[in-house]
């Protein structure tokens, strides 16, 4: 069963072939059994599990079910869960049992699905490989010395191992399309406020948009029907009806035009990924596609726009951790000031800690203007090249990242360098528009991924033309050897 | 721009984060790196630009003024790292 489609196992669970308690325990075996080695998940929740598919195989019998009902779902531990912790993967919130739902977990609540667990993740959302989390390092199903990416790692791995049907992860800078790519799994990064953030814990919250992480374009159609809309409670939520993404999954793909930025082209990107990539555009040629080069010449600037604003507001939405209401709290403090300062010295890690301070001194009295302003300008700079683009084409397509999954530990030594893989990431999350990473092929025996981004509010193109590649080629069928 | 073990225990303290002293050194050069590399933002000509601080051209949306939220506060306090009577408790701060 775990190799069957979100739309595969709905039918099943409607035709009675299998009860939602046999499909939970089914994945709750392979949850377990499999955690031990990739440790993808932070938190198991069997016993809500199987409360929940009793639940749903209620509402099947009664016939009062939505395509989503009864099938086993990863939530990453960003999302609030009321009565069931929610660390963000910091030992600041190790303690943290959040008292109420995400938006996003009351809408898969709504619908029926079950909860498996909580993903693994870099924490507070920041980082690039997963090695970032207080409960250690998540490794990449496709080979067990690598990382799965990051920040959403483990909703990556337990999609790429079959540990959940599907998942939910997070994207600030790349962090659904990056872990996709290095896991060789489906991710959708919607246009900013397409999901609600409320229940969503802050890391820049003019970047954070939550998605669904998947095995193929169809599954990611049915997950982000739930998932998206309008909410009072998310005070940038978009006010735009949700349009039936699975209804123009199917649609020609002749004539529609598709840029290719010659910035994602170059230097640092490895042979291997950049063969991968031709390949697939060839397989689009196939389809009716018609290519065209655009230019993004902005690019080089996005990582270090994205280094000022993400930490700026990072600096201000993480000073609510401060011991007094809830998380972490240092023994014995002398003074207000005491205990705010070790609390938070003993609850953030490293990465955590840098990026608060460089925002701080980006927000500091006597720069803001060389920091924060200048990026801000920059942000516009980055936005406007890709409405340039959209000018002239549908939709745009590169490389997710620039290598396959990298070594566990490559990297940990040299921020700059882990910021630098989510090069070809990072300038989406600054415009605000929406980009996915599908498998596109493989390159050493890791799994490459294919990155196509779309204009504000697109998401039903970028599916349309994911799916429609996903009928004509199998890499998004593959699985790692071993799960 | 090069920060120094001062600055670094300056801007720690305006974020509140106690950093242990033998730690220092490397996040002034982690920091320091860091910043060096924002600085390409200087190159870009930005003369005119408007700044952008979000996304979406939206205005702020308003509610009714109603309440909306239950008292929670037992539920709330549950997981709080020192309460009592009701209050959350804090180091004493006027003496």
């Amino acid at each position: 069963m775990h190799k069957k489609t979100l739309a595969q196992l709905s039918a099943a669970l409607q035709a009675k072939e299998i009860s939602s308690v046999e499909l939970t325990q089914e994945f709750l075996a392979r949850a377990k059994q499999f955690n031990e080695q990739t440790n993808a998940y932070i938190t198991i929740t069997e016993d809500l599990a199987l409360q929940q598919a009793k639940e749903a195989d209620a509402r099947i019998a009664a016939g009062n079910t939505q395509a989503l009902t009864g099938i086993p779902l990863a939530h990453k531990d960003i999302f609030c869960t009321d009565g069931i912790k929610t660390s963000c993967g910091s030992k600041m919130l190790d303690s943290f049992i959040a008292p109420y739902n995400a938006t996003v977990i009351e809408k898969f609540n709504a619908a029926g699905a079950i909860c498996l667990g909580k993903a693994n993740m870099d924490e507070f959302a920041m980082g690039s490989s997963n090695e970032n989390s207080f409960y250690g390092v998540v490794k990449n199903p496709w080979d067990l010395n690598c990382v799965p990416g990051g920040s959403s790692g483990g909703s990556a791995a337990v999609v790429a191992a079959r540990m959940a049907a599907a998942a939910t992860g997070t994207d600030t800078g790349g962090s659904i399309r990056q872990p996709a790519s290095f896991c060789g799994i489906s991710g959708i990064k919607p246009t900013y406020g397409r999901v609600s953030r409320y229940g969503m814990i802050a890391y820049a919250s003019s970047l954070d948009q939550g998605g669904p992480m998947a095995q193929s374009a169809e599954d990611l159609a049915m997950m982000l029907e739930v998932m998206a809309g309008f909410d009072p409670k998310d005070s940038t939520s978009a006010q735009k009806d949700v349009p039936q993404y699975s209804a123009a999954m199917n649609d020609s793909l002749e004539g529609v035009k598709i840029g290719l930025p010659k910035e994602y082209f170059g230097e640092g990107l490895d042979a291997e990924v950049a063969t991968v990539v031709e390949t697939a555009i060839e397989e689009y040629k196939k389809l009716g596609v018609e290519f065209a080069e655009v230019s993004l010449p902005n690019t080089h600037l996005s990582v270090p726009a994205y280094y000022v604003v993400a930490p700026a507001e990072c600096s201000s939405n993480l000073s609510r951790f401060d011991g007094a209401r809830f998380g972490h709290r240092c023994e014995d403090p002398k003074d207000l000031e005491d205990m705010y300062k070790r609390s938070r010295g003993e609850g953030f890690g490293e990465e955590v800690t840098r990026r608060i301070l460089v925002g701080t001194y980006a927000l500091s009295a006597g720069y803001y203007d060389a920091y924060y302003l200048k990026a801000q300008k920059t942000r516009r700079l980055i936005s406007d090249d890709f409405k340039k683009a959209f000018a002239d084409v549908d939709l745009i397509l590169g490389p997710t990242a620039p290598t396959t999954a990298f070594g566990i530990g490559s990297k940990t030594d040299d921020p700059i360098s882990m910021y630098l893989s989510d090069i070809y990431t990072i300038a989406v999350n600054l415009a605000g528009i929406p980009a996915m990473s599908i498998p596109a092929g493989m390159a050493g025996g890791k799994p490459v991924g294919l990155q196509l981004i779309g204009n504000y509010f697109d998401e039903a193109k970028l599916l349309n033309a994911a799916h429609k590649y996903q009928q004509v080629t199998d890499w998004h069928q593959q699985m790692p050897e071993g799960f | 721009m090069s920060l120094q073990a001062d600055d670094v225990k300056n801007i720690a303290h305006l974020a509140r984060i106690a950093i242990d002293e033998n730690d220092i050194p490397e996040y002034a050069k982690n920091l320091s790196k860091i910043l060096d590399f924002v600085d390409q933002l200087n190159q870009a000509d930005t003369d005119g630009v408007e700044p952008m601080a979000h996304p979406l051209d939206m205005a702020q949306r308003l509610r009714v003024d109603e309440v909306t939220e239950v008292d929670q506060r037992e539920k709330f306090q549950s997981i709080s790292p020192k309460v009592e009577a009701g209050l959350f408790l804090v180091p004493k701060v006027i003496e």
